[in-house]
């Protein structure tokens, strides 16, 4: 989501933001990666160190300039709305999803339950 | 009867096209060199040599036949193993796809076959493209080809593209894909004493490539020269449909076109990138590159890329970020590994799948990632950075108004020692930091071999050029190349 919060950490502060062991464990907790608090332990001081890098951004007058948002101009491009414009893309491929599906059960994905 | 493999991309399809030898013969010669260097370099992930030798036997019978050949008939390539290839194992060098059989061909590989090219096998790489020297693969590293003067140590190939650049450099390979989000083409290239290059943004359909940051990969060619590049890219390039960013733009022809008479040319000097404790022969070899460019006829004007210290730290925020959304479809569901542990739910299942199957670089890119674009920082970091790449991209252009082309190094040292890095994240990052201003403007870039350094370890030049000039690029490149004199390979010691 791209809301901008004005009272969050902004890149003029002083001080250098940085992570701790509870943020680095909710960010993987965000991220879905399972890690342990020696792993934790260990990305804490890579991660500030990759943040107070990142930083120096902070020094660039962005006044009056927009973010990016395409490298090269190009235009957007809509595929014409036909059932199966295009084979491999289309529908009637069943078998070629399910083929690399670690638990593909009746024609589906099989998952653990989700409702505790 | 010279040896095959001693032969690049233009030598062997005017060899298969005259009768010299048989596209068959070429595929055995290469099929053989790659299996012999295999247990010492581990170039690759996947062999493939009934493949190539399928693709060459095609080759033969249409030329029996008397068909039009192909602009790649005959020529057995690597393929990074990135690419999606139909029934192939596709690896992105990671466990989480180790065991992944894509049911479909990617743009780029399917056009490469189409223009009669054979695949020896699959290229390592760094895990999800995500490294600079090979070292993050879940297959172990690759070995470079090439030795320090005098010492046996272990050297990286580059990265993210270091099995394309060691089999290209060990003439395993004539040629291989690459693919660049911030250096994996030219950097690689650059260690290995090759040529490739990244094209303009669009050029090259991204449909089957596995993702890293998709505003930013590009698949390009990695070649023993720029001849060769030219030939390779014009048959990957082209519109696609399938890949919405992709250029609905007429494919050049880079080849015929080659012109390495730069006269009315101007060339820019960039004088940021000659940073503070510049390495004395990367210093050097920018200003033979310099001289053999005005020699070429070109007019040489210095030019300055205000923003250029911030690339790299822009780039740390950007290419993260949409690392950690691509990555987001590796759940364990619908393909690819799956970690469910006894009792776990679907969140559980999740996390601990992800966490059996990433690597450390890969989950560290992926935590940066989710923590820039996280509610309260997406400002800070991540609209900052992609406002800071705008002023980037605007430098170039402004210089642009001005230039042709512009000259720089590829890479701030020559190749480092395998584990000299590892334990160092952000060093790491920092031998990126010539190529990534051109990635983050989405602008084509080469880097040709231009000496060695006092080590006897090769030096790249780049060029960078004008969205949509690669011949331009390629131009330049010609014209270093044919001044520079570039024939030093490695010893063979495999």
């Amino acid at each position: 989501m791209a809301g901008g919060n004005p009272a969050g950490p902004s890149f003029k502060r002083k001080n250098a933001m940085s992570v701790d062991t509870a943020t680095v464990a909710r960010i993987a907790s965000l991220a879905r990666i399972k890690v342990t608090e020696e792993e934790i332990a260990a990305m804490v001081p890579e991660l500030n160190g990759i943040l107070a890098w990142v930083e120096q951004l902070g020094e660039v007058n962005v006044e009056g300039i927009a973010p990016m948002t395409a490298v090269i101009p190009n235009k957007q491009r809509l595929r014409e709305d036909i059932v199966n414009a295009d084979p491999l893309t289309g529908g009637d491929v069943q078998d070629k999803v399910l083929s690399n599906a670690p638990a593909g059960e009746h024609g589906f994905f099989g998952v653990p339950k989700v409702i505790e | 009867m010279t040896d095959l493999t001693d032969l690049g991309v233009a030598a062997i399809r005017e060899g298969v096209a005259k009768g010299e030898f048989t596209a068959v013969e070429v595929a055995g010669a290469f099929n053989a060199a790659v299996a012999a260097a295999q247990p010492a370099l581990n170039a690759f992930i996947t062999l493939t040599p009934e493949k190539a030798l399928e693709a060459a036997a095609a080759v033969d019978a249409d030329r029996a036949g008397g068909k039009a050949l192909g602009k790649m008939a005959g020529v057995p390539i690597g393929m990074k193993d990135l690419f999606a290839t139909t029934g192939t194992t596709t690896t992105a060098a990671s466990n989480i796809l180790g065991n992944f059989v894509p049911p479909y061909e990617s743009t780029v590989s399917q056009k490469l076959w189409d223009a009669g090219a054979g695949m020896l096998g699959k290229l390592n790489l760094d895990q999800f493209a995500m490294g600079s020297s090979n070292e993050t693969s879940a297959f172990g590293n690759v070995i470079s080809p090439w030795r320090r003067e005098g010492s046996d140590a272990q050297l990286a190939p580059g990265g993210s593209s270091g099995g394309s650049s060691a089999a290209v450099s060990a003439r395993i390979a004539p040629a291989a894909t690459g693919t660049d989000t911030g250096g994996s083409i030219r950097q690689p290239a650059a260690f290995t004493g090759i040529s490739g290059i990244k094209p303009t943004y669009g050029r090259c359909s991204r449909w089957g490539i596995v993702a890293f940051a998709s505003s930013l990969d590009q698949a390009g060619p990695m070649a023993r020269d720029v001849r060769d590049c030219a030939i390779m890219l014009e048959a990957m390039a082209g519109f696609d449909p399938k890949d919405s960013t992709s250029l609905d733009m007429p494919v050049p022809e880079w080849e015929a076109n080659l012109n390495a008479d730069l006269r009315g040319k101007k060339v820019g000097i960039p004088r940021e990138y000659r940073m503070d404790g510049m390495d004395a022969d990367v210093a050097r070899v920018w200003d033979e590159g310099i001289a053999w460019l005005k020699d070429a006829g070109a007019e040489i004007v210095d030019i300055n890329l205000a923003h250029t210290k911030y690339a790299l730290p822009a780039y740390y925020i950007i290419a993260p970020a949409e690392a950690s959304s691509n990555l987001a479809r590796y759940d364990g569901v619908r393909y690819g590994l799956r970690d469910l542990p006894q009792g776990a739910g679907l969140q559980d299942m999740y996390a601990a799948t992800r966490a059996a199957g990433f690597g450390a670089e890969v989950k560290r890119r992926i935590m940066i990632g989710t923590y820039v674009l996280s509610a309260g920082f997406y400002d800070a970091y991540y609209t900052q950075a992609q406002k800071v790449r705008t002023l980037i991209s605007r430098d170039f252009m402004d210089a642009f108004q001005t230039v042709d082309v512009i000259l720089a190094p590829t890479a701030p040292t020559a190749a480092f020692g395998l584990g000299e890095m590892v334990s160092d994240p952000l060093a790491m990052y920092l031998n990126d930091v010539f190529a990534v201003p051109a990635s983050l403007a989405g602008l084509p870039a080469m880097s040709v071999p231009a000496g060695l350094d006092r080590q006897g370890l090769p030096l790249g030049l780049q060029l960078i050029g004008r969205p949509f000039d690669e011949q331009g690029v390629l131009d330049a490149g010609l014209a270093i190349e044919s001044r520079a004199g570039f024939t030093a390979r490695p010893a063979k010691w495999w």
